[in-house]
């Protein structure tokens, strides 16, 4: 084959290719066939295939030249993954075959979850079918966005032009709704080899692209995420001589010896001092990609799971986040069940919320009806609650911190991409050199004293909503149980420790930060603080959850929601009016926006329910949530 | 210095990423040292992984039928390198003598006595809770199905059909009790790969790989089922360059996986690396 001379240049990565598609559309056929072509067989290879299938009285089949399990022979399907290495002229590929039936779908996630690009595979004769689309919706959440589709088994539909087009007219109008474009579409017939390495144009007149192989060529290597975001992932710290090696891999960015570097969760400084390898050239910077050491110039608290990145920088730092999430688990996803999250190298208790949208991965719609769980093979929207603060990037910021596994009893049964949550300025809200001095009573003691823990109930909502008057109520409730209560409200914070500040946005921003911070105090004291402020902004109550959490606390955003029409009329202290005269600049709702929680732990509606339902509301999520016999809760 | 980031540096960076995820998991982790040049390889990336420290124990299962450079060669690396070795080996047969080709016994059946019942009792005995084997998927059928993490049952058996899946450098690390895992962080490295490996970092091998007298050793095992190839590459380069065109497998010159169409996935299927 005059294309296909020896390895010109070995110090190319080897491209790693997935071919997926429905199954029996040809994949292992195909990969078979382009081995053989290619000259990437060993010598007596295609000689005891031969002589496998004479023995069982079949016609040559070139997917054995890839099952090779027995019970992939004997079902002539693919069950596992399986990989391959050939080379073209200008570059050495992998090739990763994933089984197409959807019984195995875990086995063509793992393959394709490792890929540079992907071939997606249909047949001419039956054209666009179920896993044909539910593979490509996969790709997308796997992040493989370099995309070939091949049109095989043309001979089956006598190399008609018309069938060609109808398909890729079909197959593109799908991918584009998942933001798949397609490189190139290729006709070709795997069996016999046609269009593959040599050009067809004997067999197919109308086409006039690219053979497959020159398609793969033309695919560009990954790029390194050298320039993104610095995320370093801590795998573990060694003392194995004099040195304290931070041992981790950089996962987006460069890192560089002099940087102050912010380890979350816990957001504790310090410079790196140097970089270190074992036996490879001194470097003093480390980029995406690099499993390295570093040695730190403060002796702070590090661990497995924390994630450095730059102050300018920082990712996500929130218990609760909304993904897009595929399940794989013999058992369905279901709110009520504890699982384990893994994201980057943070591990973490979790449990499902909500399922806010299933996903039909065939025709894109949204599954309708009210859903608690995620079946196998199924793809949503989940709001997903974590025990503690995880340290996250939204997916299309960071590809590697904006993924997670979930692994239900033992087993990773589903994937999620992050979207929708929200970066807070960390420089704006921390003071730096401050360290904790922390007393020998700690938490655990005092919410053993109280018989309950600690907790924090943010309740939002307009003004008018009726806050004040559920603070009230369920003040009193939790009180009457012999539990120790307390309400920060406008009354008894802006007349003192913030008479200072006025409502302009910088002042409510200040305002909200020391309502946070006192709150996490007294909740890290044993109490249970209910605050109730308008607090409309979503960047605010995402940095109040944050400092609430980092004392490991439980934060619960409660949405006090009731229309603005409804409020205005109910108008307690007459604020409405006064705004509508022009008398008060600024006032939310009027001439300064509201922003609705996304994904608020508990809503109550005020214009619909009375006070006492909605505070009986409140009582059946809180209560379990402070009572310290249940295990699940606790923090 | 060159400090571009080559293909070998993303192989060798995965692969230290790996070793460290085992070594945070496993208390009782050990590493099977078969002394061949995949394991000269390990041992070298367990030194980057630990900056020059190998903090685990090394287990050398010896068949008795192994080339006796190959045992030189082993127990000078252990004194230089400070390896903790452990050495297994089933006792029991070799004094009855069932062994091939005398005992009267297949090639497959021998291997799965003097390796595989070997490495299973040893693992029984320290207790080991995973195990890092230095296979490639480009080696053969089954080994290319393989997992960088690949659980075994209480009978030392592997269920290819029922895989985890592995995503995102996320593994199976959780088990129940009796059950071990097997830890592959070569498996995505080819033949080609382990000895531009060798060459840019000048990592020791047994001589046995190099060319004498017209032959050399491609893949070594036991003398009665291990062959020499034809090879004039007396030098790591020309070995790299007698690959670039080779079309003879690397496992052809081991016997054993000759005897039956599926003999290696059964040896596989019962435990074997």
């Amino acid at each position: 084959m005059s294309t296909l001379e020896s390895q010109p240049n070995s110090s190319a990565h080897a491209l790693r290719i997935v071919i997926v598609g429905h199954v029996d559309h040809g994949k292992s056929t195909l990969v078979g066939r382009l081995l053989h072509d290619t000259g990437s067989l060993p010598d007596g290879k295609f000689e005891q295939i031969q002589a496998v299938c004479r023995r069982r009285g079949m016609p040559f089949e070139w997917a054995f030249l890839l099952d090779a399990l027995q019970a992939e022979r004997d079902q002539n399907i693919t069950i596992d993954v399986s990989q391959i290495w050939f080379r073209s002229a200008t570059r050495s590929y992998v090739i990763i075959d994933a089984p197409g039936h959807k019984e195995f779908l875990k086995n063509m996630v793992t393959g394709a979850a490792s890929a540079d690009a992907a071939l997606l595979l249909i047949a001419a004769n039956e054209g666009v079918q179920e896993q044909s689309k539910r593979h490509a919706y996969l790709l997308s959440m796997l992040g493989v966005s370099q995309v070939i589709v091949l049109i095989n088994k043309m001979d089956l539909v006598d190399y008609s032009k018309s069938v060609y087009y109808r398909i890729e007219a079909d197959y593109r109008d799908f991918l584009a709704k998942l933001g798949i474009q397609p490189l190139r579409f290729v006709p070709i017939t795997a069996r016999d080899g046609v269009n593959l390495i040599a050009p067809p144009n004997d067999v197919v007149k109308w086409y006039s692209g690219p053979t497959l192989l020159r398609a793969l060529d033309e695919l560009t290597p990954p790029a390194p995420e050298a320039e993104g975001p610095l995320r370093f992932a801590v795998q573990d710290v060694y003392r194995f001589d004099e040195r304290r090696i931070v041992a981790g891999r950089i996962e987006s960015g460069t890192i560089r010896v002099g940087d102050d570097i912010v380890f979350s969760p816990n957001n504790k400084t310090s410079r790196v001092a140097s970089i270190e390898r074992w036996n490879a050239p001194i470097k003093d910077s480390a980029s995406a990609g690099e499993s390295i050491g570093i040695i730190l110039a403060e002796q702070i608290f590090v661990e497995r799971g924390h994630i450095g990145s730059l102050e300018t920088q920082t990712p996500i730092e929130t218990n609760r986040f909304r993904a897009r999430l595929f399940w794989m688990g013999t058992r369905p996803l279901s709110t009520g069940r504890r699982y384990k999250l893994k994201l980057l190298t943070q591990e973490i208790e979790c449990q499902l919320v909500s399922v806010d949208r299933v996903i039909d991965a065939t025709s894109l719609d949204t599954v309708s009806g009210l859903r608690l769980s995620v079946a196998r093979n199924e793809v949503a929207e989940v709001t997903i609650q974590a025990r503690s603060s995880l340290v996250m990037d939204n997916h299309d910021k960071v590809a590697a911190s904006g993924r997670f596994v979930i692994v239900d009893d033992q087993n990773v049964a589903g994937g999620g991409i992050i979207f929708g949550g929200t970066y807070v300025n960390r420089g704006r809200i921390r003071s730096t050199n401050i360290f904790w001095s922390e007393g020998t009573i700690d938490h655990r003691i005092r919410v053993e004293r109280n018989g309950h823990r600690g907790m924090v109930v943010w309740l939002t909502g307009l003004s008018g909503s009726g806050k004040s008057t559920l603070a009230r109520a369920l003040e009193t409730n939790l009180f009457n149980r012999h539990m120790q209560v307390y309400v920060l409200d406008g009354d008894n914070i802006r007349h003192g420790l913030n008479s200072n500040l006025g409502f302009s946005a910088e002042d409510r921003v200040e305002n909200i930060r020391r309502v946070a911070e006192v709150a996490k105090l007294m909740a890290d004291s044993g109490l249970i603080v209910i605050t109730s402020f308008i607090s409309p902004y979503r960047l605010d109550r995402a940095r109040a959850r944050e400092v609430i959490l980092s004392a490991s606390v439980e934060f619960i955003e409660a949405y006090v929601a009731a229309p603005l029409q409804v409020c205005e009329l109910r108008d307690p202290k007459r604020l409405y009016k006064r705004a509508r005269a022009g008398e008060i600049k600024n006032f939310t709702g009027i001439d300064d926006p509201y922003e609705v929680p996304e994904n608020p732990e508990i809503t109550v509606h005020t214009d619909r329910e009375s006070v006492k339902e909605s505070v009986e509301r409140l009582l059946d999520f809180l209560i379990p949530r402070l009572q310290l016999d249940v295990a699940e809760y606790e923090i | 210095m060159d400090f571009r980031y080559t293909h070998l540096d993303a192989l060798e960076n995965q692969s230290i990423y790996i070793l460290r995820e085992a070594y945070r998991k496993f208390k009782r982790l050990a590493m099977l040292w078969s002394v061949g040049k995949d394991s000269s390889v390990m041992l070298w990336l367990l030194r980057k992984a630990f900056f020059g420290h190998i903090p685990i124990p090394c287990v050398h299962v010896d068949t008795s039928y192994k080339i006796p450079e190959m045992i030189a060669f082993r127990d000078r690396l252990a004194k230089e390198w400070g390896i903790n070795l452990i050495v297994g080996q089933n006792r029991a047969v070799l004094d009855r003598g069932e062994t091939f080709p005398n005992g009267r016994i297949t090639r497959v059946e021998c291997c799965s006595f003097l390796k595989k019942d070997a490495l299973q009792a040893i693992i029984e005995e320290k207790d080991y809770q995973a195990v890092i084997v230095g296979i490639r998927r480009d080696e053969e059928g089954t080994r290319a199905k393989e997992r960088y993490f690949s659980p075994r049952d209480k009978n030392f058996e592997w269920n290819f059909k029922d895989q985890p899946p592995e995503l995102w450098d996320q593994f199976k690390t959780d088990f129940d009790a009796g059950t071990h895992i097997r830890v592959h962080p070569l498996l995505h490295w080819t033949e080609v790969n382990v000895w531009e490996y060798i060459g840019r970092e000048n990592i020791p091998v047994v001589d046995l790989y190099f060319s004498k007298d017209g032959m050399r050793y491609r893949s070594l095992g036991c003398a009665p089922c291990t062959k020499p190839v034809q090879s004039r590459a007396r030098t790591v380069a020309e070995i790299i360059e007698e690959l670039r065109d080779t079309k003879i497998a690397e496992r052809s010159t081991r016997a054993q996986d000759q005897e039956a169409e599926d003999a290696f996935e059964r040896l596989r299927a019962s435990g074997y690396m």
